[in-house]
């Protein structure tokens, strides 16, 4: 009846396990309670979570993503603290299975949960604004894809509880993912919760790479795109070309382990060379995937606070669709020591390094923004600066570890970890807390508390250098990954390993010092109100309409003609300029398709994961059922009428005025 | 005076640049131990030269323009629409070419000249080490010697060898830091690594690709020897008198973690390519594709 699913698969004996379940359970309670005794249901459900409204959308993305940042970082607390613990002689306190459980957690969710959501987040957040559109070309296709991802992170945190977590890595290598070495069920938990988000991915690519191509402005011609849109139209075009990569391989992964197939087996014609091939064929677009949008979010925001039109606007537009295209071509470089020959490993290589110019041309054309402007260190500024410090080191080492012939002393060490870390951490982590600082005015009306954001970032920058310099010595050191005692442990090491766990420790105020500037912001009462809906002197269309936008977005379609389309308004004197008349607006409907769907997904994925087969084929009928009856629907749209749309705008001028006088 | 001054200037800055950035004498990977290693080493500090010569100025230039253009200092030149330079453009882009070129030159070069499959050349014959990566323990034979060792590799100084390296369990990797280049130990397959110690020494080897809960334990101590000292080790292992039979290999990759060394007198021939073919087909006729010997 229920598969392998019996109470054993609870981890009672693991006290950390239970601590954390219960203190999660208490919490999810009062949360529930809360929100009965406030009567939010309501509110919650026609508002957000059956809303297509693509900012609302992106909001909840984002919290999904910042939960995931804490679920990710306190993973990574318990690994420094091991191995600075263990660097000193002993056993430290986690044991094997549990460590290693940690680490996979870790990449995990720091990739799919934490990183792609925040990602898709500022693409429903932006987007749209930017390129004066009212929605996104698919509204229904987007909440079902935000509900993908959520349940799908749902899930993966489940099987921390129930079952356990997979003992694999972040990205599962068979023969050891397979079932004769990894029989439990955290294998399975990883397939398909990676898989369920990886179709809310694929489809969210489909409707951002649509909204782009249909949905501009009159007037927006492709280079007259914001950067900001440039980025993540080609972040898109990798997912469409990359993410069905990663759900065939995952299928063979999960066909092998479930059916006893033998795609990647030692035995039986599997190989194993085959998945490594397929899944970082998908692997590295991804990380050009994540980092392409805050590249984006930088030149946005560089060019806003330096006051200044973005330097060689071109040339980055084409740096970016070169790093798309040669991003596809160097996946190899992740297994040089493979044992390829030497041609193959030198193509791969040179081909990798070439990726370096366009990377350079961006980090110079930031510069050359900053040069003869007037810089204003607010709190996106601060992580800009830092980015480009950080990053260039990053870079630098990437293109160590590039050349075959290094790398064959470099791969897997910490040398690695610490490269890999140093371009996440410096470049796709500060690009979207940047992002986050920079658009939350435009989403909630009210900027955060600055002091505390720039605290914050610094603690981000600072703690960054302490965690992962000592890294990259400890690789020169030749230790390698995933490790989680040492037979000698010399010294030096136990001092850059403590070294390493302070820096995590100044990353940790950081997150508490965010967390604390989202509370003074919500709850505190001095709040910094943006009544004109152009908080920071900005140049895209996103800036010209309130804070924040109505429903509908723009009450008229603007017209654009420059580049920096709001800026140029602003000099020519046309900004904030009273329509004639306005018409009724074309609005979607919000849906309960989405959320059922995602349901019903989970709990195919569930049931699969234990074997329960009978609840599985409900899951798959319910979720392709829900689907028709929601495509067979006419009921999907509606108008909001032009007097709404009126009042709304007057209300804005209104608070316009107020402000200029 | 002046000159002893910046002599000890000099100094410290060596040795803080030793201590810090080399980590002294625990950095095994600038403290290479064999003609891989230290060709490796050299490039690695080449490239890291060459590519300070853009960073640093990048570093410079970020800290440079960010203060002399803040917003409070109103002295600076400030050109809003100024966005376009053809001098620039071409700067943004000739600097990132020219070293990429650079450094595209030196990759090629050096991927083929230390290509791990390459046979290191020297005036001595190879010895022939066949390594198989178990959970969670290394297993070490030397086909010409009829002997097998668990986590302890002996070599002879300024004699190349040749490994042959797979696995039968999961992907692992086989390194030894001081030596050089890794290669990856898979399943069913046999890759070739070719390493050569020149100093006597002990030097620490890992598993450097994750093979399960038993893999911090998957290190070893490679003990490069003078010819001498290696007949002396051959002649101990020898003597041990224990066997490695089929039977014995089987039981000794049944899981274990931080296993102690053992030593095997006399090796089941053609062991490795057991291990395979086993690992292959559990005694079935069936290829794959790949490294194959």
């Amino acid at each position: 009846m229920f598969g392998k699913l019996s109470l054993d698969a609870i981890p009672y004996h693991e006290p950390i396990l239970i601590g954390t379940f219960s203190a999660i359970v208490v919490l999810g309670v009062a949360l529930l309670a809360a929100i009965t005794y406030f009567r939010k249901w309501g509110y919650l459900w026609h508002d957000w979570i059956t809303s297509v409204d693509h900012k609302k959308i992106g909001v909840m993305y984002i919290v999904v993503a910042i939960i995931m940042l804490v679920r990710g970082f306190s993973d990574a607390i318990m690994m420094r603290l091991q191995q600075a613990m263990s660097s000193g002689g002993g056993e430290g306190y986690l044991p094997p299975q549990h460590y290693d459980q940690i680490f996979t957690a870790h990449g995990t969710i720091m990739i799919f949960f934490m990183a792609m959501p925040f990602m898709i987040g500022l693409f429903n957040i932006v987007v749209p604004l930017q390129i004066g559109a009212r929605d996104v070309a698919f509204p229904f296709l987007n909440n079902m894809s935000f509900w993908f991802t959520a349940f799908s992170a749902i899930l993966i945190n489940i099987s921390l509880f129930v079952g356990e977590f997979g003992q694999v890595g972040w990205l599962a290598y068979p023969p050891l993912s397979g079932r004769d070495l990894s029989p439990g069920v955290g294998v399975d938990y990883w397939i398909w919760s990676v898989q369920l988000s990886g179709i809310g991915t694929l489809l969210t690519g489909v409707n951002f790479f649509a909204t782009i191509i249909k949905m501009r402005a009159p007037g927006m011609t492709l280079f007259k795109m914001p950067i900001f849109t440039w980025t993540t139209f080609c972040a898109c075009v990798m997912i469409i070309a990359t993410f069905p990569i990663l759900t065939v391989v995952i299928t063979l992964l999960a066909l092998d382990r479930t059916l006893g197939m033998h795609f990647f087996t030692n035995d039986l014609g599997g190989n194993q060379m085959m998945y490594v091939n397929l899944i970082w064929a998908w692997g590295h677009p991804e990380v050009y995937i994540l980092i392409l949008p805050a590249f984006g979010v930088f030149s946005e925001v560089t060019a806003t606070f330096c006051k200044k039109r973005m330097f060689g606007y071109s040339t980055m537009v084409w740096a970016t669709v070169a790093i798309t295209v040669l991003s596809l071509f160097v996946w190899l470089h992740h297994f040089f020591t493979m044992g390829s020959g030497a041609n193959v490993n030198a193509f791969f290589g040179i081909a990798t390094m070439l990726i370096a110019i366009p990377t350079g041309v961006k980090i110079f054309n930031w510069l050359f923004t900053m040069y003869r402007g007037r810089v204003e260190f607010t709190t996106p500024m601060i992580y800009t600066l830092g980015f480009l410090v950080t990053f260039s080191v990053g870079g630098m080492t990437g293109v160590m570890l590039a050349n075959p012939a290094a790398d064959f002393v470099l791969h897997n060490s910490l040398f690695l970890i610490a490269h890999f870390h140093n371009v996440i951490i410096g470049g796709v982590v500060f690009g979207y807390l940047a992002g986050l600082a920079y658009w939350f005015p435009k989403v909630y009306g009210f900027k955060l508390n600055e002091r505390l954001g720039k605290f914050s970032a610094l603690c981000w920058i600072i703690g960054f250098w302490f965690a992962f310099m000592p890294l990259y010595a400890l690789g020169f050191m030749g230790i390698t990954r995933r490790v989680s005692t040492f037979v000698d442990p010399t010294p030096l090491m136990h001092t850059m390993f403590v070294i390493a766990a302070i820096g995590a420790g100044i990353i940790l105020v950081g997150i508490l010092a965010f967390v604390l500037q989202l509370v003074v912001g919500f709850a505190g009462k001095n709040k910094e109100y943006d009544l004109t809906g152009d908080p920071w002197g900005g140049r895209t269309l996103e800036w010209s309409i309130s804070s924040p936008p109505p429903e509908y977005n723009f009450a008229v379609i603007p017209q654009v003609h420059d580049l920096d389309a709001f800026w140029d308004e602003k000099e020519k004197g046309t900004a904030y300029k009273r329509p004639d008349h306005y018409t009724d607006i074309h609005m979607p409907k919000s849906t309960v398709a989405g959320p059922v769907m995602g349901l019903f997904g989970f709990i195919m994925s569930f049931s699969i994961v234990w074997h329960i087969w009978w609840l599985a084929a409900f899951g798959l009928i319910a979720t392709v059922l829900t689907f028709v009856i929601r495509s067979c629907s006419d009921d999907t749209d509606f108008y909001i009428k032009k007097d709404e749309v009126e009042l709304t705008e007057n209300e804005h001028f209104k608070n316009l005025e107020k402000q200029q006088a | 005076m002046t000159r002893n001054y910046w002599q000890s200037i000099y100094k410290a800055l060596t040795v803080f640049g030793a201590v810090s950035l080399l980590g002294g004498c625990d950095a095994a990977l600038l403290d290479p131990k064999g003609p891989i290693g230290l060709a490796q080493r050299n490039m690695i500090i080449t490239a890291f030269v060459v590519m300070l010569l853009v960073v640093i100025p990048v570093i410079i230039m970020t800290f440079w323009f960010a203060w002399k253009y803040r917003a409070s200092n109103k002295d600076a030149t400030y050109s809003p629409n100024w966005a376009h330079s053809n001098k620039l453009e071409a700067v943004v882009w000739g600097v990132p070419c020219i070293i990429i070129l650079a450094l595209s030159i030196i990759t090629w070069h050096f991927t083929h000249s230390l290509n791990p499959q390459r046979p290191i050349e020297s005036d001595q014959p190879p010895l022939q080490v066949q390594v198989v990566s178990l959970d969670w323990k290394w297993l070490f034979i030397y086909p010409e010697l009829g002997i097998a060792s668990v986590n302890e590799l002996a070599m002879p100084t300024n004699r190349p060898v040749r490994f042959s390296i797979t696995s039968a369990t999961a992907m692992n990797s086989f390194f030894i830091p001081q030596l050089g280049s890794q290669i990856y130990a898979m399943g069913g397959m046999s890759n070739k690594l070719w390493l050569e110690a020149s100093e006597p020494g002990v030097y620490r080897g890992t598993g450097a690709n994750y093979t399960g809960n038993g893999f911090s334990g998957m290190q070893f101590n490679a003990l490069a020897k003078t010819p001498e000292d290696f007949d002396a080790w051959v002649d101990q292992v020898k003597q041990s008198g224990e066997q490695l039979s089929v039977d014995r290999y089987n039981r000794l990759a049944e899981p274990s973690t931080r296993n102690p060394v053992e030593h095997f007198a006399v090796v089941q021939p053609h062991l490795y390519q057991t291990v395979i073919d086993e690992t292959v087909g559990r005694g079935l006729e069936v290829k794959t594709a790949g490294a194959g010997e």
